[in-house]
């Protein structure tokens, strides 16, 4: 399907969504938000892909809100309701990649800020250029950490270093935010692309039924006790264990070779 | 026998009714509910059943009544005809346990349905709600009633005048299902716990389930002495002597029934 503000490309098992507003460094319109959601519904559906990439076109990965579409209001002094945007907008993204039971990757080319910053916390892993940097950046402009953003970065960071970015909305670099446990990997820019396509393909050809159980069990024991975790655990073990993936996974050790995954 | 809207089978001691109208997200119309009500009345007679399961389907345990069916009635054609009421009046007096299986929408009657059952077992994909509100009408087989006693009359008041859903986890907390799921196992999970039930004393099983729907109709006193009634009635039984027997030998009890 062809979407203006998004490119989408499946290779190997593994969909590629390349935010494509380079001009304005990947900010947020209406229509890229619409356009996000549906390349994540059609991904989610389609049985041939195995792993999601979310990236960006150009410098940034995104810049997050696009300021620009509220302007006129912000120059009349009329009020702005964000809340609409958020429910509407973002929160139907943040959603949809934590409830996708696929793995979904982030590989940040470059500056993320706001929402942006939302969006790849969002993702499952987080691949980084070196010349990524990570702007928690609602502060700057008078507002609150939105679309997902407070809820990863006390999980991330731990609450007193989430106050420091949200409150003083210093940038992050790669290095520091490698350190900090905000991205799993950094790599120098031009292996950025390379180095992304070797895990995404060896998440896409892992046993994706297990995947996505793994990550609805992670994000459920984010925000449960220890006891409905361990409850959790056994009821997803039970679905998993009836997976083809599962007996392929058993077999292949008997055999001493490695497993060959379908994704069922 | 063959039925046209539902799925009737048995499963050892179960007796499962499946909702299934697919096209229609198991809407109920009267072709629905006749059919309810006679394969109730059949699982009622039959010994064999200590416990019914009622599910829908993953997507839908029931949207709710077949709105293009009701929309032409006049006051005076659901008064006379009495609409659900069959449905109603036959599984609020139903003798024997009923497990729900909920999963998807369960939604105006399909969710006056749900909470005139024993147990819910709900998928994390349930949602609940009588949005009866958004067509210009209001909860009319027990909504009203059965859903401000399961969660009080603020949140009744807030889904019944607003029409919004609640998802399943909220659900649980509330005390509207008995438990959530993964959606691939609300099914087993449902059957897993109508097993449990069916091992039981049919007789006190009967007897408890009497008890505890009369708690929501009598003071707190006239509902311990009815209790205590059953409770004593329940010693002129085989399945006591057994099953008291059973615990001191330490084994498992065999219940008869009787």
């Amino acid at each position: 399907m062809g979407y203006q503000t998004v490119k989408t490309e499946l290779a190997n098992g593994v969909q590629w969504i390349t935010l494509n507003r380079p001009d304005k460094l990947n900010a947020f319109d209406r229509q890229m938000g619409d356009d996000l959601l549906e390349a994540l519904k059609e991904a989610e559906k389609g049985p041939e892909v195995r792993c999601l990439v979310l990236t960006g076109e150009g410098k940034a990965f995104s810049s997050g809100e696009d300021l620009n579409t509220n302007r006129e209001n912000y120059e009349n002094g009329k009020p702005i309701f964000l809340g609409e945007v958020i429910r509407s907008k973002y929160n139907p993204i943040v959603q949809g990649i934590r409830r996708m039971e696929k793995p979904v990757l982030a590989s940040v080319n470059g500056y993320t800020a706001g929402a942006g910053l939302g969006l790849a916390l969002a993702c499952d892993l987080r691949v980084a250029s070196d010349k990524a940097t990570f702007h928690e950046a609602f502060i700057k402009r008078g507002l609150v950490p939105d679309s997902g953003t407070s809820f990863w970065l006390t999980r991330i960071l731990g609450l007193a270093r989430a106050m420091e970015v949200s409150m003083l909305g210093e940038p992050i670099d790669a290095s520091k935010a490698l350190n900090l446990g905000l991205v799993n990997w950094v790599f120098p820019a031009d292996r950025l692309r390379e180095e992304t396509t070797k895990i995404s393909e060896r998440l896409a050809k892992g046993p994706t039924k297990a995947i996505g159980l793994t990550k609805r069990a992670l994000n459920r024991a984010v925000v449960v006790d220890m006891d409905s975790a361990l409850e959790y655990e056994a009821y997803l073990q039970d679905i998993a264990g009836r997976t083809r993936d599962h007996v392929e996974g058993v077999k292949s050790f008997f055999e001493k070779r490695e497993p060959d995954f379908a994704g069922q | 026998m063959n039925y046209e809207t539902i799925v009737v089978s048995k499963e050892g001691p179960l007796g499962l009714i499946t909702l299934n109208r697919p096209q229609a997200m198991n809407a109920l119309n009267f072709k629905m509910v006749d059919e309810l009500v006679s394969a109730l009345n059949s699982f009622e007679k039959d010994d064999d059943v200590r416990c019914l399961v009622i599910a829908g389907s993953e997507r839908a345990f029931s949207a709710g009544a077949d709105i293009k069916e009701m929309e032409p009635s006049t006051a005076v054609q659901m008064a006379m005809t009495g609409h659900f009421f069959p449905l109603w009046d036959e599984v609020g007096r139903y003798p024997k346990p009923i497990v729900g299986a909920l999963s998807g929408f369960v939604l105006g009657g399909g969710l006056e349905l749900a909470m005139s059952l024993d147990v819910l077992v709900a998928s994390e994909t349930t949602q609940l709600g009588q949005p009866e509100i958004d067509i210009g009408v209001m909860p009319g087989g027990g909504g009203t009633q059965r859903l401000t006693r399961a969660v009080g009359k603020y949140k009744a008041m807030e889904m019944i005048l607003t029409g919004k859903r609640m998802g399943a986890e909220e659900a649980r907390t509330l005390g509207l299902v008995s438990r959530v799921v993964p959606k691939e196992a609300y099914l087993s999970e449902a059957k897993k716990v109508a097993e449990e039930i069916a091992s039981k004393s049919p007789v006190a099983v009967r007897q408890a389930k009497m008890a505890v729907n009369k708690a929501f109709e009598m003071g707190l006193t006239q509902g311990i002495d009815f209790e205590r009634e059953l409770f004593y009635l329940l010693f002129a039984s085989e399945d006591k002597t057994e099953g008291m027997k059973a615990f001191m030998e330490k084994r498992k009890p065999e219940f008869k029934g009787k």
